[in-house]
């Protein structure tokens, strides 16, 4: 159901990034999303990166919509449906290890914040890192990695998870951020047979299961996602490789 | 004998329930997967000439008693959707909807659907909000005439119109159809609606208007099936609201050889496995020995 909501506070979180805090009574698990509207602009599918009875969306200013998101201040009003999808499966007698990427890491934080959870956080360069500091407060081993190495490991997310698993053993990574690190966790984590969830991102129109636009190989992304699971990810042949664009042509990644 | 079956014209479906086009459509893979839930057919997304983004979101709303949608007749035009076709013909039977301005692009468009495999085409006549398609074209009962007669002057598969409600003369567009030549009606589209939103002062949709589905309108299309099939000969496909096996039986009772369900897809996917199942054990229990037993029973 469409819900307006009120921002009661912003943050920012690294050069492009921001998050917005809304009230907003309904009850969402860690990995669902939102659809947010901006009147006059668009609407768009945002992860909830906070899921208690503050909510909040963090926002990388990408395009016209987020650009425009990333122009509200205290009290400014924008419109919500949802929460849609299926959202992470967290087992407490699991090891977890919680892997972000870029703002993916805003979807995978209230994990952290419930469990205390390891993490790697990734980014392409020290400012665009987001939310370490607040990892730090839930969990004892917070490792950071940027692709130029201005800060934390130099190499990439996977690299990093690579050797941190080969170190410390873990039951299960749950991930969030570029199809690309995706893809790499998945083909890592198969080969050294540990679970795997992992958070997809599609086009999407109505974010309910409906119209098809988000569709991988049959699978819809707003509702059977946009979480999958190791034994599922294999099965999707879209996946790392192409995407539909609205008019639902295929588009190689 | 298995009751389900039904005939629409020349057409045998294993069973009369089909995905209604717009939903879970778009590509090869999802018609596949709405098949092998136990759909009797699945009928295309509606495919133009050319390729089309659509309206921009929000293109959707949901209601407690439905959704409003005004996708705007997205799709990858007739040319690119030739691969998605390849795979979902494999899997069962597909009917191809298309949408046009005039009656050559019809016919142009329910050639190559034919070529690409399709069992039956079916025209959009109705929907309520791409301007210069849909109702625009199918309120009028001589552009009907001159489509639906050059569609099937030019191709052999069977044509279905699909009309909308939103206009006083449904009954004389149906027979406008009969009498062109066309081989069943589809009854209804969604009503054209608007939601706004009074926090924004504006409509919701980019599109301001768009149609409504879901439960709300399935009164409206039972009604829409029961006054065509007074009126008409060929078969009816009754679509608008069906979320379960009752909502079936009262649109079958109504007059309609099959029906397609859309919105309901939500809720659940193998919407179609429970619906037949729900049909088959009412037949057995009310003694209707097939669904041409049953369509129309509401009239006599």
């Amino acid at each position: 159901m469409s819900d307006v909501v009120r921002i009661i506070s912003y943050r920012t979180e690294s050069k492009d990034t921001k998050t917005f805090e809304f009230v907003w009574n309904k009850n969402v698990r860690t990995g669902q999303f939102v659809m947010i509207w901006i009147p006059g602009i668009d609407e768009i599918p945002m992860s909830v990166s906070s899921t208690k009875d503050v909510k909040s969306i963090t926002v990388k200013a990408i395009g016209e919509a987020t650009a425009a998101i990333h122009k509200l201040k205290e009290g400014d009003i924008m419109g919500i449906r949802g929460p849609y999808g299926n959202g992470f499966s967290i087992n407490e007698n699991e090891r977890l290890l919680v892997v972000g990427g870029g703002v993916g890491v805003a979807a995978v934080m209230p994990a952290v914040r419930e469990t205390g959870a390891d993490m790697i956080i990734g980014a392409k360069s020290k400012d665009e890192i987001i939310m370490e500091q607040e990892a730090r407060r839930h969990s004892k081993n917070v490792w950071v990695s940027t692709d130029d190495g201005t800060h934390g490991f130099k190499g990439n997310a996977v690299q990093l998870m690579k050797e941190r698993i080969t170190e410390k053993e873990y039951d299960m990574i749950i991930a969030c951020g570029p199809e690309i690190m995706l893809y790499h966790i998945h083909k890592a984590c198969d080969e050294l047979n540990i679970k795997y969830q992992l958070s997809l991102e599609r086009y999407m129109k109505c974010g309910i299961g409906l119209c098809g636009s988000c569709v991988m190989d049959g699978m819809r992304v707003c509702a059977d996602g946009p979480v999958f699971r190791n034994e599922q990810i294999p099965m999707l042949k879209e996946f790392g490789r192409s995407k539909r664009d609205p008019s639902g042509i295929k588009i190689d990644l | 004998m298995n009751p389900l079956e039904t005939y629409i014209g020349p057409l045998k479906l294993k069973n009369p329930g089909m995905a209604a086009s717009g939903i879970m459509d778009e590509t090869g893979d999802s018609m596949v997967r709405m098949l092998n839930s136990g759909a009797g057919a699945v009928v295309t997304k509606s495919i133009g000439s050319v390729k089309r983004s659509g309206h921009m979101n929000p293109s959707f709303i949901e209601l407690p008693y439905g959704y409003v949608n005004a996708m705007g007749l997205p799709g990858p035009g007739i040319n690119g959707f030739k691969e998605e076709m390849e795979t979902a013909t494999k899997a069962g039977m597909i009917i191809g909807s298309i949408f046009a301005s005039s009656a050559a692009e019809f016919a142009e468009l329910a050639k190559k659907m034919e070529i690409y495999g399709a069992s039956a085409v079916e025209l959009n006549l109705s929907c309520p909000h791409a301007e210069g398609y849909g109702m625009e074209v199918g309120t009028d009962a001589d552009i009907v005439h001159k489509i639906v007669s050059e569609v099937k002057d030019s191709v052999r598969i069977p044509v279905f119109a699909k009309l909308t409600p939103n206009t006083h003369i449904l009954t004389k567009i149906g027979k406008t159809v009969q009498e062109a030549g066309g081989d069943a009606v589809v009854a209804i589209n969604t009503l054209k609606a608007m939601v706004i939103s009074p926090e924004f002062a504006r409509p919701v949709l980019s599109n301001r208007f768009g149609g409504l589905s879901g439960p709300a309108i399935k009164p409206v299309g039972v009604r829409a099936v029961y006054d065509l099939y007074r009126e008409l000969d060929i078969p009816l496909i009754g679509v608008g609201g069906i979320c379960s096996w009752s909502d079936a039986a009262e649109y079958i009772m109504a007059g309609a050889s099959a029906f397609q369900v859309g919105s309901a897809v939500v809720s659940d996917i193998n919407i179609f496995e429970q619906i037949n199942n729900g049909l088959t054990r009412f037949m057995k229990e009310f003694g209707y020995s097939s669904i041409k037993k049953m369509a129309g029973a509401a009239h006599e």
